[in-house]
């Protein structure tokens, strides 16, 4: 069969025809991508696993994707990676490497993967879109998802906590590990920029809204990112070298309420309110404590 | 270039390393390595290679070691890495994709058995379980077949004209741990043997393409032919390989198969690897004695030389095969390709399976000839006898063959 040939537009990373939900938070993480590629003259190839993100490519012989793209299996991205960023640093080429993960790929079955890389340290930039579920396979649970989340291998709402990811990042003594929220976009164009000049591992954790596994609105997904961001649920800050800190954006401590309400994974009486906001309040003051100590 | 004592796993990793090398003129080379006996000494050699354009990362487990493999693939490069049993079946998954994707990566394979129960030696069970897959399967009997097979894999893989990765296999300890002389490569004449590599579907910013995301049924079946056609051509590339090879090297790297005194033979023996060579020897001397028996050694498994197979055994109307393997309520799978390919022909021959060796148990000159006189005196096949000194002929006679 023969391959057409497609102009590669820097503005427009996924194209129309791209399979992704109405308001999926990893749609708009890839056009602030593109926006970073293109603001700071860089290009990019993609390493995609097994994902909404690869699914969204659309169907053979055409292809969403305006860059190179290598769909790989479940667990490889960051190991793939690496063999492309060796070929790229060998042939004295400067394109990004960018690894696009959900977090099954990154939190659960392809970790060792991201670990082995991270500690090797290869320059890649490493994005996981967080959407706290297996999307793509209907909506199971991740090590990502939420505490009381309903998922459909936890139906009456998970229990256990969400992995720290980037806090096993940061173990790692990568040079830049960073959360990014779509509700930010000048935090997330600048976390972009910071990873593209990083040399070395660099690890994005994008809070990703998914309205079909969240059961949320469409037209809510910014709103419900932006109430993570502000209740300190999702707190937004940097990791440099795995010890220097930065908080971008301080919580106000909006009631997280409405950030539950309005998703319908999260079952009225699953999450616990006080218990919640009480574990906010002290992950971020854990957060400042090592910012003020260790400023990046 | 003068005869070295050396392993079979050296001789694996020179030729890696140098072919590696090779490429430095275009793209380059990387590979992931990762250790498993018996195989270690390999991935050992291609660490310490000092490559002028290449990079060989080490990594956490053989899934990513063919993982980084196809991303340098991919990219362009020259990949290649090694590994051997359980380290093979934690790499399926990618050595599936690396066929998938036509990417001409050659990996060495030391024949291992598959645990548990743990156990280091030969069984060529871990490569023959990949039967399925698109990669060319090739195994080596000595050092020298290891090297020259390797170097030869690298040409034939990155031919235009195939595209495939290819598997070349040598039996533990027997061949990985055993010195002996061996004419080694050098830099020259591999340089001179292996074109720059030039991936046709490398990844490339003014063609951006998506590798490996959906397609209908429609476009699998494409792929699938695709595939197909590619094994199909594998035959004549590979002849054309092996006389470049000749012409380069002044030695003869050995085609699909060798046929040895298989005219006029009532019995035929089909073996591979290390389990051929003894056979060998048990086969001259009954020629020699007047017994009228033939040996085919097999070097490529897939594509299946079946047609060169039959004409090979040159209508015996006894064949054996050793299958120094087992698949579970199958028997031997050797077995059931020799059976396929007689499988429509005029005149069907006795076609009866031996398993021995496996798990590495001795394949003894004694234990052949005891295959051999069941093979002349039974009137029909029957079900695969195991035929390890255990099995079914009990302890082998002190034979002084
Ligand atoms: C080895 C393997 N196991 C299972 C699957 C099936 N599978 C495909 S995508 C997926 C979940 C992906 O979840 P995540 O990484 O969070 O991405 P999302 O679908 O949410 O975008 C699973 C389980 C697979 N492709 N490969
Ligand atoms: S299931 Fe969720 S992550 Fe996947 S495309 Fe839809 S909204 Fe996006
Ligand atoms: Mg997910």
């Amino acid at each position: 069969m023969k391959i057409p040939d497609i102009a590669c537009s820097e503005e427009c990373l996924l194209r129309a025809g791209n399979t992704n939900c109405g308001g999926c938070g990893m749609s708009l993480g890839l056009n602030f991508l593109a926006r970073a590629l293109a603001e700071a003259d860089e290009t990019c190839q993609l390493a995609i696993p097994a994902c909404c993100g690869i699914v969204a490519a659309g169907a053979f012989p055409t292809t969403a994707y305006s860059v190179p793209t290598v769909a790989t299996t479940f667990a490889a991205a960051a190991a793939v990676a690496s063999g492309m960023a060796a070929i790229r640093d060998l042939n004295g080429e400067t394109h990004q490497v960018i690894c696009w993960a959900g977090d099954g790929g990154t939190y659960d079955i392809g970790l060792a993967t991201l670990s082995a890389a991270a500690e090797r340290n290869e320059d890649i930039v490493y994005v996981c879109y967080d959407n706290e579920i297996y999307g793509n396979t209907g909506g199971q649970r991740s090590s990502a998802t939420p505490p009381g989340a309903r998922t459909t291998t936890t139906p009456a709402g998970k229990r256990e906590a969400k992995k720290d990811i980037v806090g096993i990042l940061a173990a790692h003594g990568v040079p830049y590990a960073a959360t990014v929220s779509i509700a930010h976009p000048d935090d997330a164009a600048r976390k972009f920029r910071t990873a593209f000049e990083t040399t070395g591992t660099s690890f994005l954790l994008l809070h990703s809204p998914c309205p079909t596994g969240w059961k949320s609105e469409p037209g809510d997904s910014v709103h419900l990112v932006r109430l993570a961001v502000r209740s300190g649920l999702f707190p937004l800050y940097e990791v440099f070298d795995g010890v220097r800190y930065r908080i971008n954006d301080a919580p106000d401590w909006t009631d997280p309420g409405e950030y539950f309400a309005r998703q319908r994974r999260f079952a009225t009486d699953a999450v616990d309110l006080d218990a919640t906001r009480a574990s906010c309040r002290r992950r971020f003051a854990r957060l400042e404590t090592l910012a003020e100590a260790f400023p990046a | 270039m003068p005869l070295r004592i050396v392993t079979g796993n050296h001789a694996a990793g020179h030729a890696l390393s140098l072919a590696g090398e090779a490429n430095r003129t275009a793209r380059g080379t990387a590979c992931g390595i990762y250790p498993i006996t018996p195989q270690t000494e390999i991935v050992e050699r291609v660490a310490a290679f000092p490559f002028s354009r290449g990079r060989v990362v080490a990594v956490e487990s053989e899934h990513s070691a063919m993982a980084v493999t196809m991303g340098a693939s991919v990219s362009g490069a020259r990949a290649f890495t090694a590994s051997s049993s359980n380290g093979i079946a934690y790499m399926v998954e990618n050595i599936m994709v690396a066929g998938f994707y036509r990417l001409p990566i050659v990996m060495v394979a030391v024949n291992r058995t598959l645990g548990p129960p743990w156990n280091i030696w030969a069984d060529q069970g871990d490569t023959l379980m990949l039967r399925d897959f698109p990669w060319i399967q090739l195994y080596a009997a000595d050092n020298q077949e290891v090297h020259d097979l390797t170097l030869l894999a690298f040409r034939l893989a990155e031919d235009p004209r195939i595209l495939l990765p290819v598997l070349v296999c040598m039996d533990a300890f027997i061949v990985s741990h055993t010195q002996a002389e061996t004419e080694l490569a050098s830099p020259d004449e591999v340089d001179a043997f292996l074109p720059d590599l030039d991936l046709p579907h490398r990844l490339d910013p003014a063609h951006p393409r998506a590798l490996g995301s959906m397609v209908w049924p429609d476009a699998t079946v494409s792929h699938r032919m695709e595939i197909d056609e590619a094994m199909a051509r594998v035959p004549n590339v590979m002849a054309e390989c092996r006389a470049r090879f000749r012409e380069v090297f002044g030695r003869d790297p050995g085609g699909p198969l060798d046929a040895l005194h298989t005219d006029a033979a009532d019995a035929v023996l089909v073996a591979s690897a290390t389990v051929a060579t003894t056979a060998r020897g048990v086969v001259e001397r009954r020629r020699a004695a007047g017994e009228r028996v033939g040996l085919v050694k097999m070097r490529r498994y897939r594509p299946f030389p079946e047609a060169e197979l039959v004409q090979a055994c040159g209508g015996a109307g006894r064949i054996g095969v050793l299958d120094r393997d087992y698949a579970a309520g199958a028997g031997g799978v050797w077995w059931q390709d020799v059976r396929a390919g007689f499988q429509g022909r005029d005149e069907t021959p006795l076609i009866q399976d031996y398993l021995l060796g496996i798990g590495g148990g001795d394949v003894t000159p004694a234990l052949v000839n005891q295959v051999l006189d069941d093979l002349l005196n039974r009137r029909a096949a029957g079900p695969p006898v195991w035929a390890d000194a255990s099995g079914a002929f009990g302890p082998p006679a002190e034979v002084g063959a």
